[in-house]
Formats: structure tokens, sequence, C-alpha cells
């Protein structure tokens, strides 16, 4: 009963979501170039649907790889600021200011030192914008574990590797999993900035381009509605793993 | 093994300076004894669980566990606290037997599994082996954490107020479970406790210690009886008992402020 549920209300909820909007753009007979309704979609998605396909995987893989490399990196930066308290205070403000910058600008910047290497330029942006909530989130968990959970090892003459995988790591999964959703999102945003800012024939953001360029709005929307709907899958993946490694955390 | 706290001083570096915590603490419990210590509170008690258990070292002074002195942890000694502390996401069973995987790398898990169980049936939760710890209410929990301090076998156990969060029944079903542990698994306890009713109901030895920085202010024998039962508690002896340690208490206060 749960697992239906589980399925049927997100469906439901779609569906009214749809409608709704479907009933915005009809009672304010609003044309094509200002809002596409969910009907004009499918027949934009139907039409190159062979363009969704190639340009969706190319889109899907780099922000999968790039999402697992940030996962890397987030975590080992995470470990390493969680553990040391100098490297913690070293390395905050750098990240800090990092992470403030708008994105949009490194791209050409990223762009010009990797001529021509569009996957890896892609893939170091998702890296540069999905490490942060992942580093940010393990580095507190570990940083912040209560003394007595490192007491009940230690003075059992336990080493600082045994209290990290028995104790600290499992302890912080529930948080890694709650930021890696968050950078899950913004992996795709970082793999569209690139593919839009920088256009190099690939990719959805290259397909939302081409449409902006032929004036073909429900094209347009098509795309984004494609975006939301791999993002979703992406999420569901996560909260898939989130169930078998962290299920413990979570309510019933 | 006995335990021997000799001339022990120690400070923590703080903020606002050194704050000594310790002072010429002397003390000494013996081989099997059951030791609880009462004081103000800060004055240092959970400072000596983890002296004794080898976590800290003492700014002044040694301790001793059978003539020997500690300078790092020792696998023979076991420790629970106030807060459970169980990983969430491990059941019952492997919550128990977590000494044992630092301890014991050897051993089977099916060796580890029947060492936790045996302790698992004397605080009466064997069904609850498969049971994560948020099914569990407090007390249960509780008993689940004393069977870890206990798993591999340790030759002094230092419980630094594990029952204070517990409701008044709850405590004293657990009190009777202490005293069961301690009859089958006869080890060196300290505990630390603000209870002087459970200190007296547990303890064949109380010490009160001075406001910070602590000292050894009083200490006495309280084995007014062998077989211990809590309607004891409401005799005249140990009223008296009570009385007297309530007025050291007072008196460890007031030099605290
Ligand atoms: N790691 C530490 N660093 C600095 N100061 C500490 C540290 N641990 C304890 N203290 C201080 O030392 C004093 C004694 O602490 P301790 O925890 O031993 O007291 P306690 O008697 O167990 O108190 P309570 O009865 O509240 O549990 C307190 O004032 C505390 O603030
Ligand atoms: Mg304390």
């Amino acid at each position: 009963m749960i697992r239906i549920n589980n399925f049927i209300i997100p469906l439901f909820s779609l569906i009214i979501f749809c409608l709704l909007w479907e009933l915005l753009v009809w009672y304010n007979n609003w044309p094509n170039y200002k809002m596409a309704s969910p009907s004009d979609l499918w027949p934009a998605f139907w039409k190159f649907k062979h363009l969704f396909l190639i340009y969706g995987w190319e889109t899907f893989w780099r922000t999968v790889v790039g999402l697992i490399l940030s996962v890397l990196v987030g975590l080992s930066l995470g470990i390493l600021m969680g553990f040391s308290k100098t490297i913690r205070i070293g390395l905050y403000p750098i990240l800090v200011g990092f992470n403030a910058i708008p994105k949009a600008t490194v791209v050409p910047v990223i762009a010009l030192i990797f001529v021509g290497m569009h996957n890896m330029n892609t893939i170091i942006i998702v890296i540069l914008i999905s490490f942060f909530p992942i580093c940010v989130s393990i580095s507190i968990g570990l940083s912040t574990l209560e003394r007595e959970y490192e007491d009940i090892l230690l003075s059992l003459g336990a080493n600082k590797f045994e209290i990290f995988y028995k104790i600290a790591l499992p302890k912080t999964l529930p948080e890694f999993f709650g930021a890696l959703k968050v950078s899950t999102t913004l992996a795709f945003i970082g793999t569209n900035l690139m593919e839009i800012i920088e256009p190099h024939g690939k990719g959805l953001g290259h397909l939302f381009d081409s449409g902006k360029i032929s004036a073909d709005y429900p094209l347009m929307f098509a795309v984004l509605i494609t975006l939301a709907v791999m993002g979703i899958f992406l999420y569901y993946i996560v909260v898939y793993l989130e169930n078998i490694f962290a299920g413990w955390a979570i309510r019933k | 093994m006995h335990i021997n706290i000799e001339k022990v001083s120690h400070q923590y570096e703080t903020k606002q300076g050194m704050l000594p915590v310790l002072k010429d603490l002397s003390l000494s419990i013996k081989r099997k004894g059951f030791t609880a210590i009462v004081g103000p509170s800060g004055c240092g008690k959970s400072t000596i669980t983890r002296l004794v258990s080898g976590l800290i070292k003492p700014t002044q002074g040694s301790i001793f566990i059978s003539n020997k002195k500690i300078t790092s942890p020792l696998s023979t000694v076991g420790m629970a606290f106030q807060n459970p502390v169980l990983l969430e996401w491990r059941n019952v069973i492997k919550n128990i037997i977590l000494p044992l995987e630092i301890v014991s790398k050897n051993m089977t898990y099916n060796q580890k599994r029947s060492n936790a169980l045996d302790l698992l049936k004397l605080v009466g939760l064997e069904e609850f082996e498969n049971n994560l710890p948020s099914e569990l209410s407090g007390g249960m929990k509780q008993r689940v954490s004393l069977c870890r301090s206990l798993v591999h076998s340790p030759e002094v156990l230092i419980l630094d107020e594990p029952f204070a969060a517990l409701d008044a029944f709850t405590k004293e079903d657990l009190w009777d479970v202490m005293h069961k542990l301690k009859k089958e698994r006869d080890f060196t306890c300290i505990l630390i406790t603000h209870d002087l009713r459970e200190a007296v109901y547990l303890a064949d030895q109380v010490i009160v210690l001075s406001g910070r920085p602590a000292s050894l202010q009083y200490d006495v024998k309280t084995n007014f009886n062998e077989e211990k039962k809590i309607s004891d508690l409401y005799s005249s002896e140990v009223s008296q008992l009570l009385a007297t340690l309530r007025n050291q208490i007072e008196i460890a206060q007031n030099k605290n402020d």
C-alpha cells in the first residue's frame, strides 16, 4: 500500500499541476510565444524526438559523471575539514568565496582554459557548482560528532580510522544524502550553464538555444520539461540509494 | 583489579586560561569493589572517568590499575554514559558487539553474538535482538548500553550517570539489573551519580568530592546488607547514612560558592 501511494500521490499532483497550467494559459488566452501550455509540448517533443534522445543523453551522462566527481571532491574536502580544525579554518573562506562567484562568469574562463574540450568543460562546471553542499554537510557532520561516540571506541584503544568508518561516516550519511539531493539539482544547472552560454552543439542546452533562434517556443518549453523530468529521475535514484544506505534515519 | 588514584591534579586549557578541576585527589578502590562518586555539578566527576579510562592524562599524579600505571586506554575497561550513544544504524545485537570488533578482531561473528546474547538475556531484552535503537524506550536503550560496556568482559566498568535521565521506576528496575550484572560478571565498578539513594543502593563505597577543584572530602563504606533490596533504603540505618551524605554534599557546594 505504501509503495503504491508513493507512486500514485506524486503522479496525481503532477497531473493537477499540468491541468492548472493548461487552465492558466487557456484562461488568459496567452499565445504560444508568451507561455506554451502542456498540450503544445507533446507535439514539439514528438517532432524532435531523435534530437531529444541524442542531446538528452549528452546532458544526462555529463551531469551524472560531474555529480559523481563532485561527490568525490566534496567527500574528500569534507573529510579533511571535518577532522582537522586547521584545514577547516583555512579552507572555509576560500570555498565560501568561490561558491559566491556566479558560475555563469566562470563558464567562459573554463572554456578558455580548456579550449575545445567540451565534455571536460561541462563536467568541471558541474563539479564546481555541486561539490559545495556535500563538502559542508560532511565537514559539519564529522566535526560535531558527540564526544561520547568517540569515547566508547577510544577507550578501547581504537584508532582514528576505526572511529571514522565504524561511527563517524555512517552517522553523517543522512546529512550527506540531504546534501546530495541539493547537489543533484544543482548539477543540471551546471551542465546547462555550459551548454547555453558556450554553445558547442551538444546537449539539451544547445537544443534550447536553437529553439530560441528559430523562435520555437514550445520546443524551448519541452526542453525545460525534459530537464525537469531528468532531474526528478536522478533525484529518485538518490532517494533509492538513501533508502539502502541510510534507511535507518528515515521515519516510517 | 584495584584502582589507585594517587595525588592526581588536573587542569583544562580554556579560553579564560587554565581551569583547575582536580586537586591532589587520592583514593583507592578495592578489587571487585563498587564505588560511587558524588559531588557538586561540574566539580570534575566525568574528568575522573576520562582519566581512569586513559582517555586523558592527569596534569600531575598517577592512576594505577592493579599497580600498573595508566598511560593510554586499556581494553579491559568498559564505559557507559548518561547518553546511551547507541549507533542508530545498527540493531541491538550489532550495537552490543561493537567493542568486540575492536578488541577481539579474531572472534567469529557467532561467538560475538552469543557473548552479546548472554548479556541481553541478563538484562531481559533477548526478544529485541534485531530491533533498531529508535524502536526502544529510554530504559531499554540504557540496558543495551550496559550490555555493550560489558560484552568484552572488562575488569573495570566505568559508569557516568547512566540512569540520570530515567524516571524513578525505570531507574529502580535498572538498579536491580546492575545488581544482577555485578553478581554474574564480577568487575570493579566506578559509578558517577547525583542520586544518593542510587549510590547507597548500588555501591559498597561512596565518595563525596569537594567543589571544584575537587579533592576527596568524604569516604564511607556502605555495606549495610549483602543482598540489598529497595525496601532497605527506608531503614533507619540507611536514612542516617543518606542524611550524612546529604550534609557532606552541602558542605561541598558551599565551598564551591
Ligand atoms: N575538554 C574540556 N576542556 C575544557 N574544560 C573542560 C573540559 N571538560 C570539562 N571541562 C570543565 O571542567 C569542569 C569539570 O567537568 P566535568 O565534566 O568533569 O564535571 P562533572 O563533575 O562531570 O559535571 P556534571 O556533574 O555536570 O556532569 C567543568 O567546569 C567543565 O566546564
Ligand atoms: Mg559529568
